[in-house]
């Protein structure tokens, strides 16, 4: 295989909330250009995860960098202007509900690109194409049903080309069809465009059509991380379970409090 | 006996302190929202991220054309209220034709800038902390940071502009609205010659009158806005943490209103400003 370039780096990442410990001792690399997914139950600290790596949030303890740069060490300009290369593609879409759905999608164009308005409403248009949206300009969130939001708010992900899209749970709450789509979308912006992708997901049948790799966490811990095969191939139970969506196995349905 | 005196006494330091820990914080993370909020206002524009000030002109449409109707309500049955009342001791006096100055002062100074930041404060603060908290609560604020937009730049600063503009020409309205109130009452009820009540208004109204009651609404515009984005930003537990948000929000603007007065009325009586 060829050399590969590590873009973020994720070492010994430790988050609580309150004092109760969410993720712990969390290590994995995303190399440039792949689609990584971060697979595991409800509750196990995916999203968490996900702010820490697009820097929405702090962490106890250990360091995210970006292309060998640690997060910690950067200034907030610094910061602002990695966050221009990112794009987060939000559980709940997160749109403003303000605005319009063009509104939405054009406004980090409007913000960082002193572009001319007619071109700032060509992208958005685009961007709302590509994920089967045109015509839907000046509908309000508020008169569109979720997995329209969803769209939209993966459209306003990638309205900037950034270099690094996140991705929470982008095809939960789509149609099979619709969900499929999305799923071909992420993989042709990957790998046309030379994007880096992080996608959180549960829905087995997307992990294996689109992941590169995979981590799989389970209760706040990084059980495993590998290629598809590597995975689908684990002698972990646990991952077996959760791949295969067995009822019988080590992941218990009530979670113990600790 | 002593023993369970002395815990309990410890215990008793141990909640105020505490208390005077989470009042410092939250008066420092107020006073760094302050700030960015007027940095962004002064610097913003040398950063080619100016105000927004469509933004700004919606936001003073809402705020300001929008409230008069209320505004000139409250303070014109105020007014009218102020009239009745002093012209009964003024009465005893035979002073009744001073009705005229006391409410117009009194209006002009006191009741106007402050009756219409408690209006406003019901209206405006409330509806900045639930636009706000409910962004909060949406993700929608931490999408703003993501796309790398200051939702202070985004959110406050426009309101801030817009307040700070409409809620003295809101006061200027509850002054002419007191004004009014007290001259219905003065000339209707009272039977005072109408050129003689507005002889009287004039020649006891001084400029200065007008300008002290005009800098306290420029300090209440910036309470009522801070203190609700601040509460907005702050907000947690989804559509109840809303509910709660939007009350402690008008309460504490409340209370910030009628304190910054008392401050400002002291200032300009030592002073003699
Ligand atoms: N802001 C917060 N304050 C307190 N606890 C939180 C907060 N955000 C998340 N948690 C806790 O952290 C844990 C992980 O949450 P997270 O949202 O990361 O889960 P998730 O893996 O994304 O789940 P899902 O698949 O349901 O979205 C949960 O137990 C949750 O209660
Ligand atoms: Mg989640």
């Amino acid at each position: 295989m060829e050399n590969k370039k590590t873009v973020i780096s994720v070492k010994n990442i430790k988050k609580t909330f309150q004092d109760r410990v969410v993720l712990e001792d969390i290590n994995f690399d995303v190399h440039q250009g792949e689609i990584f997914v971060i697979m595991g139950g409800s509750g196990s600290g995916k999203s968490t995860l996900l702010r820490i790596m697009a820097g929405v949030i702090g962490f106890d303890s250990g360091n995210v960098s970006f292309n060998d740069k640690s997060l910690i060490d950067l200034s907030v300009e610094q910061k602002e202007q990695i966050r221009k290369r990112f794009g987060m593609c939000f559980q709940s879409a997160a749109l403003l509900d303000f605005l319009t759905v063009e509104g939405n999608v054009s406004l980090p164009l409007k913000e960082h690109t002193g572009l001319d308005a007619k071109i700032i409403s060509m992208i958005s248009k685009m961007k709302l194409n590509l994920v089967g949206l045109a015509g839907f300009e000046d509908y309000l969130p508020s008169e569109i049903s979720g997995g329209m939001k969803k769209r939209v708010g993966l459209a306003r992900a990638i309205a900037m080309d950034p270099d690094i899209v996140f991705y929470d749970e982008p095809t939960a709450g789509l149609d099979p069809v619709v969900c499929a789509v999305v799923d071909q979308l992420i993989v042709d912006l990957t790998k046309k465009l030379k994007i880096t992708s992080i996608v959180v997901t549960h829905n087995m049948e997307s992990v294996f059509r689109i992941a590169d790799r995979v981590a799989m966490l389970y209760k706040g811990e990084l059980l495993e991380v590998g290629t598809t095969e590597q995975i689908r191939n684990s002698s972990n139970e646990i991952v077996q379970q959760f791949i295969n969506g067995n009822i019988d196995g080590p992941i218990l349905l009530n979670e113990v409090k600790e | 006996m002593i023993r369970i005196l002395l815990s309990k006494m410890l215990d008793f330091f141990e909640i105020i302190g505490k208390c005077v820990k989470a009042w410092i914080t939250i008066f420092v993370d107020f006073a760094k929202l302050l700030f960015e909020t007027i940095y962004w206002i002064f610097l913003g524009p040398f950063k080619k991220k100016p105000i927004n000030f469509s933004s700004a002109f919606d936001q003073m449409v809402f705020m300001g054309f929008q409230s008069i109707l209320i505004v000139f309500f409250v303070t014109f049955f105020t007014g009218m209220v102020l009239a009745m009342q002093s012209a009964h001791q003024l009465e005893k006096m035979g002073g009744v034709i001073y009705v005229a100055s006391l409410v117009t002062i009194s209006i002009c100074r006191e009741l106007g800038p402050v009756l219409t930041a408690l209006v406003i404060a019901g209206r405006i603060g409330a509806a900045i902390t639930a636009e706000i908290g409910s962004m909060k609560v949406n993700e929608q604020i931490e999408a703003l940071d993501t796309m790398a937009i200051s939702p202070i730049r985004y959110l406050a600063v426009p309101k801030l502009v817009a307040l700070f503009i409409m809620l003295p020409f809101l006061t200027v309205i509850g002054d002419v609205a007191g004004i009014i109130g007290g001259y219905v009452v003065g000339v209707f009820s009272l039977k005072i010659n109408p050129g003689l009540y507005m002889n009287i208004t004039w020649k006891f109204l001084t400029l200065k009158d007008i300008y002290t009651g005009l800098s306290k609404a420029f300090i209440f515009a910036i309470i009522i806005t801070m203190v609700g984005v601040y509460q907005g930003l702050k907000t947690k537990g989804g559509a109840v943490g809303v509910g709660r948000a939007t009350t402690v929000s008008v309460v504490t603007s409340f209370i910030l209103v009628i304190v910054a007065d008392c401050f400002m009325t002291g200032i300009y009586f030592f002073w003699g400003v």
